[in-house]
């Protein structure tokens, strides 16, 4: 069975800071990591791969220094790993990220094999937007199965997959047939952290990197800025609050003193609570 | 979204920027909202777009549609009704029994046909787990524009969409233009805009188009359905009381003090994300940027150092209480009332205190 992951390098946006003059992102010593939901998608592929064998092969997109991020997906377990890196896909919004990825995704079925299922997160944490997997899924004409919290069945026989999908008003207990694409909510076990013998061939594992062109892109214009329908025209800072909490200074009885504050400002708020605590 | 490299992107740099708007587009007409329904509801996300629907096709002087998918019968029948009450000017329905439950497959086949046939210069969807995977679908399918989770939406001078959206994170806001392709698509996150007022109107026009698949065309099956009704799943984005704990609680053994406090308020209870990335609380009750977005009349945060994140899932509270050891968190700087503790050591006393003040008999007391 062969398992893609799509992962990416994201800014650890927690520890972004934006500049008090400028409304810059200050990206200076701002520590990167995959992006969180990418690590639910990379375990769930390979307790796969650990049930029913096969190979996981992690694909990125990005600076070749998103390669760290390869090294750390291999050390994981992950067996192959690959940087689609160029400038040509500079500036890519989710229309050209699937464009470029879904033809990463063909070159690496050619070499090695279509996967059975291209797992990606649900969203990444600096974009947000949960359309790279969706893209990737259209374009490759893959069943699509989104926020999924857990793959319950998986017959190789029959071609078909059982997961779990969230939904707004509950959880839908899906059947589709491979090839298909999940996106995770969640990982089903803890992540596992990677063995000193994967740590030890991660380091010396060779990345392929490959170019738009060595990728097999066929069509430039579909590529970064110039292949992205939608244009960021302004970026701006958030209109700051002016006013500040006011505080309750602790004394021998904090919690009184803080609920009288609270009744003080929303008066209401004490028949409503007091209501709703009875319902409980 | 864009990459970071788009925003440090000078404009010229940007072949795209510039409006030229080919002549098979300019066609394209009318604001569309989709009506979300799920097993026979329809999610209230789709009133409040209507809402901000409304006032794009005022802008525009175009119509506002709304888009009905879904069983064939009384729900959607009702959901039509419901649009022109919230403003439709006219109804664009797929209905048939296959759309039943949401499938991929299905619903991008009914909204891109519909796409198809009537062209709409704009179609917003809701920012939910069936909004956002439909909107890629058929973002992709289309070859358009997409702009997720946007919270505020305009239409500039030129009459194009100015969709702006939180970006890294929620550090800075972007706003974002699809200027050369149509429709163009936007998703908006549920609570994010008012539900405009609901007024009685005559039943409009209904254009209703056949699906066109029958059940065998679609792979996708499901196997059955868990409504949340029946579980313990939380219902935070419309919770009245909101209790939420982060890193300062110290472990997830400690969690469970937010949770008795929020059952004491009869309240909801959260976190921020990085206890869901710690695997101490579910990813459903993640508040925040990358979580749900909550307009309680009340907010207790505990513990929580109040990230960039977490502020844009809980600006729309209407009292936001702060517990925290450290007198310069963040959060102090967008909370209403705060106090300088540990909540390990609050919370315990703070939900006895409650208890004590919220308990019937010491109403009585009060009373008598």
């Amino acid at each position: 069975m062969h398992l893609l992951v799509c992962i990416k390098q994201v800014p650890d946006s927690g520890q972004i800071r934006v500049h008090p003059v400028t409304n810059t992102i200050m990206r200076q010593g701002v520590p990167t990591i995959i992006n969180p939901y990418d690590l639910f998608a990379l375990e769930a592929a390979l307790e796969l791969r650990d049930q029913f064998g096969g190979e996981v092969t992690v694909l990125t997109m990005g600076p070749p220094s998103a390669e760290d991020s390869l090294r750390k997906a291999l050390t994981f377990g992950a067996d192959r790993a690959v940087l689609l890196t160029d400038r040509f896909f500079a500036g890519a919004d989710t229309l050209a990220t699937t464009y470029a990825l879904a033809t990463a995704i063909r070159r690496i079925s050619s070499e090695f094999g279509a996967p059975d299922i291209v797992f990606t997160g649900k969203q990444t944490i600096d974009g947000d937007t949960a359309q790279v997997g969706p893209g990737i899924a259209k374009r490759l004409g893959l069943f699509q199965l989104t926020y999924v919290g857990k793959i319950s069945a998986l017959d190789l026989h029959a071609r078909t997959i059982d997961v779990e999908r969230r939904s707004e008003g509950g959880v839908q207990l899906l059947r589709t047939r491979l090839p298909c694409l999940v996106t995770m909510l969640e990982a089903t076990n803890q992540i596992r952290r990677g063995a000193m013998a994967d740590a030890l061939r991660a380091a010396r594992a060779t990345i392929l990197k490959w170019s738009a062109q060595q990728a097999g892109v066929d069509d430039i214009s579909q590529c970064g800025l110039r292949g992205s329908p939608t244009v960021v025209k302004r970026v701006f800072a958030p209109a700051a609050r002016n006013e500040k909490a006011t505080m309750i200074e602790p004394d021998e009885q904090p919690a009184e003193a803080l609920i009288n504050a609270i009744f003080r400002c929303r008066p209401a708020l004490e028949i409503e609570l007091a209501a709703l605590a009875r319902g409980y | 979204m864009n990459t970071a490299s788009e925003i440090g992107a000078s404009p010229s740099s940007r072949a795209a920027a510039k409006k030229q708007l080919s002549d098979r587009f300019k066609t394209y007409k009318h604001v569309w909202v989709f009506i979300e329904q799920e097993r026979g509801q329809v999610h209230s996300v789709s009133w409040e777009l209507m809402g901000v629907g409304r006032k794009l096709a005022d802008k525009l002087k175009v119509d506002l549609a709304a888009v009905v998918i879904g069983q064939e019968g009384e729900a959607s029948q009702a959901a039509a009704t419901e649009s022109f009450c919230y403003g439709a000017d006219l109804v664009y329905m797929v209905a048939d029994d296959l759309l039943k439950d949401y499938r991929n497959e299905s619903y991008i086949k009914a909204l891109t046909k519909l796409v198809n046939s009537y062209k709409p210069e704009i179609l917003l969807l809701g920012a939910t787990t069936l909004g956002r995977d439909l909107a890629g679908s058929v973002a992709t399918t289309l070859r358009t524009g997409l702009t997720a989770d946007c919270t505020e939406l305009d239409v500039d001078a030129d009459g194009s969409l100015a969709a702006t959206r939180p970006t890294f994170g929620g550090s800075l806001l972007c706003t974002i233009y699809t200027l050369n392709y149509r429709p163009q698509m936007a998703t908006v996150r549920p609570r994010v805009m008012p539900v405009p007022e609901r007024c009685a109107r005559p039943i409009g026009r209904i254009i209703t188009l056949p699906l066109g698949l029958v059940e065998d065309d679609i792979v996708t099956k499901v196997l059955s359905f868990l409504p949340d009704r029946d579980s313990a799943r939380s219902n935070l984005a419309y919770a009245d009381v909101v209790v939420a704990g982060g890193l300062g609680l110290g472990s997830s053994e400690n969690f469970r003090l937010v949770r008795r406090l929020a059952d004491v308020l009869g309240a909801e209870f959260g976190c921020s994300r990085p206890l869901v990335q710690k695997g101490w609380v579910t990813s459903d009750r993640q508040i925040g940027q990358t979580g749900k977005t909550i307009r309680p009349k009340l907010y207790i945060a505990a513990g929580i150092s109040g990230a960039i994140q977490h502020r844009v899932g809980v600006d729309g509270a209407d009292l936001i209480v702060a517990i925290n050891t450290e007198r310069n968190a963040p959060i102090f700087e967008f909370s209403h009332l705060g106090i300088v503790e540990d909540a390990i050591r609050l919370l315990p006393i703070l939900t006895e205190a409650f208890r004590a003040r919220l308990s019937p008999h010491s109403r009585d007391r009060i009373a008598g």
